[in-house]
């Protein structure tokens, strides 16, 4: 086991730990809010993280017995904790910074074209902006244009939009029976691309979309469809035949129609459990699934706000919010309608 | 870019004239490379097979040369597009029949290197990038290629012409048109 | 006159030919190894002569060896850089045109040292002729039973190989070098594990400069106590200089670490002075990465000492008024040269070399690029001045491999030196036009 601190929360966590990993641990564990951000870190992909730099953190102190500090800020999520380390994040305003930095890269390139980007309202390039960047650009230059191609029928690049965090790249190694895409050309001309034109179609390609954090990879049966806080999420399931499907997923619904089917994901914004893409494409009818009640959704997230959760809350059908940690806060009837804010 | 370096007429070109097949004194080679590494670590041969393969089909890399280095190594085709889309010296486009590779950082610059390209511009005929309208040549601008005690430089093939002056480029290309044969590295 | 350790042999007629190389006392130091040595004396001996890593980090060496992990049955690698791409930088070129066989016996030594029995040299693609020089050595080595199976009937085998890159600075940086030679692109890796634990194909690897493992030839030789008490402090031995600019007398010069820097730039045996009898303005003392320094600074230090030819003389001051030995590539200018055009080739050359593996450098070289362009169309403001400075430090740190550093800190010091030039091109954008002394060949094309 290994002592480390982190913004001045102390945790026991096992050996070969990562300090983000920790982090995570804290914010479950406390209900803070300390966990670096992360664009390429994927906790259920293998090798993937380092790349986006925007989980650096800052190494006070290395360990009890190597006390000296690191001279460079580390990515939290391929970096392991020590026994004794003490780890800065959003204590540390030059770390803050630092990471603002990183997110004005992130976004030089990016075209900012949210207002018809699927992704927006899920797009976690957005949260990263939000939470960590600065108001304005500072980048008066030509961005990277690419035209949009279709990989195969379901499954839209949109590479204006692409970070470059290598995660459908992994997926395709790791949880596909053959990658066709990849990273071509170099620097800051480098793309996601299948070089030829040849369609990423496989039985679990459809998860790319879900690991994508921008709107670079978007799933083509819900294109243009609706804006996602327009959807209920509810979680479903059905008996799936692909024996490495566990059928478990989230359907978008709009009234009685699914408009859109995903995989579930965590707190982090990862996926629980890969899906096929039998289950994603091909099974688009209420009576496919058995479905079982509403997905947790955030309250910070603008998912949201069109949602059954927060909607019963705001009518005051529920007076109790359920915190991470078990404990209850009682906010009074419809303390949550926005018509009651004000009072 | 993507759309830049992949033209379907190149290809349908390639496939249709050419059946594409490492000469015997090729295969040769392949077979030589092959045995510097592990039995299992084959694909450590990629990047002298794209070599061999650029100076056996006519000094660029098509994608279906690609697939057929893939096919050797037994590797997906597309570790080899990440890998020849990544190195500055694989081209993936056809060239002029002398590519001249003129380095223009820092001591190369200071040496007039601005002047050696607009130079050579001038003498071909063809702006940097292009084909030159015979076919012959064509510039590419690189970056530092070791010759800076040198300076200026390009380098044609695996050939570096080094201390340039106009007379020496004028000697160098009018050779070059007499030899008439396809500059390679390998 | 200053020792030369490696450059002894390298004006003879045929020393490229194993003959000539072994009547020139060549492999003298393999016999020694394998006759009278156990590998770790070698270590030994590497660690006593304080040796440092030449392509620019300058790692002790030893040091370096003695990480490398051995664990049972697992087979180890030397890999060789000769990656050599940094701009003003062209020794190793020079070294291994000339004498390849130093190399070669150094590889083999240095092989031996370590256990390895598969060994490699990584040649940047572009220098295919060197390559060929080396494969030819290699095969004159094989049949001279100097590598292959039972070395000088030693019981060693090795097998030594050369290994083209395609194009790419980025395979300089060791852990690059090794993806690219596994037949992937030039990726750095996240470190740790490092290449002493996992290295080539996971196993436990050294990657080591040309000039180092070359090195390893006269410290065998002469014993590494010997080779420390040549050089200056913890700079011992002697290093490769690639000298380029406007100085009379460019090229490549074996120097005792620590000849004065004015030494070096005037001396006859040196650089031999500023061109057509001008004034020196600036030096990059060690590969375009190395922060620039005015002629005040890099002939003397902040404190007035004069300032030497080694690793600690030439980063006295730390960046605020020093510099770095780094790869031993010397840019000096004259007063003629525009510091801000001289600075936009390395800026276009770290944002064409930039992998594009992690965000600060894959969009932050390209923006410095684009703003120093602006400079040079006379179209700066005065705070892109600073908006530059900003980009840079927001690079620095915070990538995986040095490549970010290497882009950040030439701009840094272009800036924290020559303001006042930066702020000149925004003044009087026509200043830069009226800079006619380096298109040198100007009038002729315009005729």
């Amino acid at each position: 086991m290994a002592k480390v601190t982190i913004d001045d929360i102390t945790i026991d966590v096992p050996d070969g730990t990562s300090i983000l990993a920790a982090a995570r641990m804290i914010d479950e564990q406390h209900g803070t809010n300390i966990a670096p951000p992360t664009m390429c870190y994927y906790s259920k992909l293998k090798t993937t993280g380092g790349y986006c730099r925007t989980c650096i953190v800052t190494v006070e102190k290395g360990s009890e017995k190597d006390p000296r500090p690191m001279p460079k800020p580390v990515p939290s999520c391929r970096t392991n904790v020590m026994d004794g380390m003490v780890v800065r994040n959003t204590t540390s305003p030059e770390l803050l910074e630092a990471r603002a930095g990183v997110v004005e890269f992130l976004l030089i390139n990016h075209p900012l074209d949210c207002p018809v980007c699927d992704q927006a309202g899920e797009c976690h390039l957005q949260d990263l902006g939000y939470e960590n960047g600065k108001e304005g650009t500072r980048y008066e230059f030509q961005r990277r244009e690419f035209e949009p191609i279709d990989i195969g029928d379901k499954i839209k690049l949109h590479m204006n939009r692409c970070i470059l965090c290598y995660r459908c790249v992994k997926t395709c190694e790791q949880i596909t029976d053959g990658r066709v895409h990849g990273v071509i050309n170099r620097g800051d001309h480098a793309e996601i691309s299948t070089y030829i034109q040849n369609a990423i179609d496989n039985d679990f390609s459809g998860n790319v979309i879900d690991v994508c954090p921008v709107g670079a990879l978007t799933d083509r049966t819900f294109r243009f469809k609706s804006r996602v806080w327009f959807t209920n999420p509810v979680d479903a399931h059905r008996d799936c035949n692909n024996e490495k499907c566990s059928g478990k997923t989230r359907l978008w619904m709009k009234g009685d129609d699914v408009l859109r089917v995903t995989a579930r994901k965590d707190r982090w914004g990862e996926v629980e459990e890969f899906i096929c893409n039998s289950c994603r494409f091909d099974h688009k009818k209420t009576s496919d699934w058995t479905i079982e009640g509403p997905s947790k959704i955030s309250h910070h997230s603008v998912i949201s706000q069109n949602h059954n959760e927060l909607r019963k809350l705001q009518l005051g059908i529920h007076k109790q919010i359920k915190k991470l940690d078990g404990t209850k806060i009682d906010l009074g009837e419809g303390a949550l309608n926005p018509n009651n804010i004000d009072k | 870019m993507f759309q830049d370096l992949f033209e379907l007429e190149d290809i349908e070109l390639m496939t249709t004239t050419t059946e594409i097949k490492f000469s015997d004194s090729a295969q040769q080679q392949v077979q030589e490379i092959l045995h510097q590494y592990p039995a299992d670590k084959s694909k450590s041969a990629l990047l002298p097979l794209l070599h061999l393969a650029q100076a056996e089909f006519d000094g660029w890399l098509s994608a279906p040369v690609m697939d057929y280095v893939a096919s050797i190594l037994n590797i997906q085709p597309i570790e080899v597009y990440e890998v020849a889309s990544f190195y500055s010296m694989f081209n993936l486009k056809p060239t002029g029949k002398y590519l001249i590779e003129v380095c223009q950082t820092s001591s190369c610059w200071m040496n007039g290197s601005e002047d050696i390209v607009r130079y050579l511009e001038r003498t071909i005929q063809a702006e940097t990038g292009q084909i030159s309208p015979d076919g012959m040549f064509q510039i590419k601008t690189v970056e530092c290629l070791g010759s800076c005690g040198t300076a200026p430089m390009f380098q044609i093939g695996d050939k570096y012409y080094e201390n340039l002056t106009f007379e020496k480029i004028d000697t160098i290309l009018d050779d070059l048109r007499k030899e008439n044969k396809r500059s390679r590295y390998v | 006159m200053s020792k030369k350790l490696l450059l002894t042999y390298d004006h003879i007629p045929g020393i490229n030919t194993l003959e000539v190389y072994r009547q020139n006392n060549g492999y003298k130091s393999l016999e020694k190894a394998l006759k009278t040595m156990k590998p770790d004396d070698i270590v030994e001996e590497v660690k006593k002569s304080g040796l440092r890593g030449r392509g620019g980090a300058g790692f002790p060496t030893g040091m370096k060896w003695s990480f490398l992990a051995k664990p049972e049955g697992v087979p180890r690698h030397l890999v060789c850089n000769a990656d050599e791409s940094e701009p003003g930088t062209f020794k190793d070129r020079y070294l291994m045109e000339r004498i390849p066989h130093l190399l070669i016996e150094g590889m083999i030594v240095s092989s031996f040292a370590l256990g390895a029995n598969t060994s490699y040299i990584y040649v940047r693609g572009e220098y295919f002729y060197i390559i060929k020089i080396l494969q030819n050595a290699i095969k004159e080595a094989y049949a001279a039973g100097l590598l292959g199976k039972n070395i000088l009937g030693s019981g060693y085998d090795l097998d030594l190989y050369v290994q083209p890159g395609g194009g790419a600075y980025i395979c300089g940086e060791e852990t690059a070098l090794l993806e690219s030679l596994e037949g992937k692109r030039g990726n750095p890796r996240l470190k740790p594990p490092f290449p002493a634990v996992a290295g080539l194909w996971g196993r436990p690897t050294v990657v080591n400069n040309v000039e180092t493992i070359a090195a390893v030839v006269p410290i065998v030789n002469f014993g590494g106590d010997e080779y420390a008490k040549i050089g200056i402090g913890k700079s011992t031995g002697t290093k490769l200089i690639s000298a380029s600019g406007h100085i009379n007398k460019p090229g490549v010069y074996e120097i005792e670490l620590g000849v004065p820097v004015e030494e070096f730039i005037y001396s006859d045996e040196y650089c031999g002075g500023i061109r057509n009898g001008k004034k020196l303005k600036a030096v990059v003392a060690g590969g375009s990465s190395v922060p620039i320094l005015p002629t005040e600074l890099i002939l003397t230090t902040a404190k007035g000492e004069p300032r030497l030819m080694s690793y600690e003389s030439l980063s006295d001051g730390g960046f605020a008024t020093g510099t770095m030995l780094g790869s031993g590539g010397f840019i000096a200018m004259d007063e003629d040269t525009s510091i801000v055009k001289n600075l936009f080739t390395f800026a276009r050359f770290y944002h064409h070399e930039s992998c594009g593996q992690c965000s600060p450098c894959r969009e932050g070289t390209g923006w410095m690029e684009k703003i120093l362009k602006k400079f040079i169309d006379g179209k700066a403001t005065m705070s892109d001045i600073d908006l530059l400075w900003d980009v840079q430090s927001k690079i620095e740190g915070k990538t995986i491999c040095p490549l970010g550093e290497a882009a950040a800190w030439p701009v840094a010091a272009a800036i924290r030196h020559f303001r006042h030039e930066f702020e000149e091109y925004v003044k009087n954008p026509q200043s830069i036009h009226d800079v006619k002394h380096y298109f040198r060949l100007n009038n002729l094309v315009e005729a």
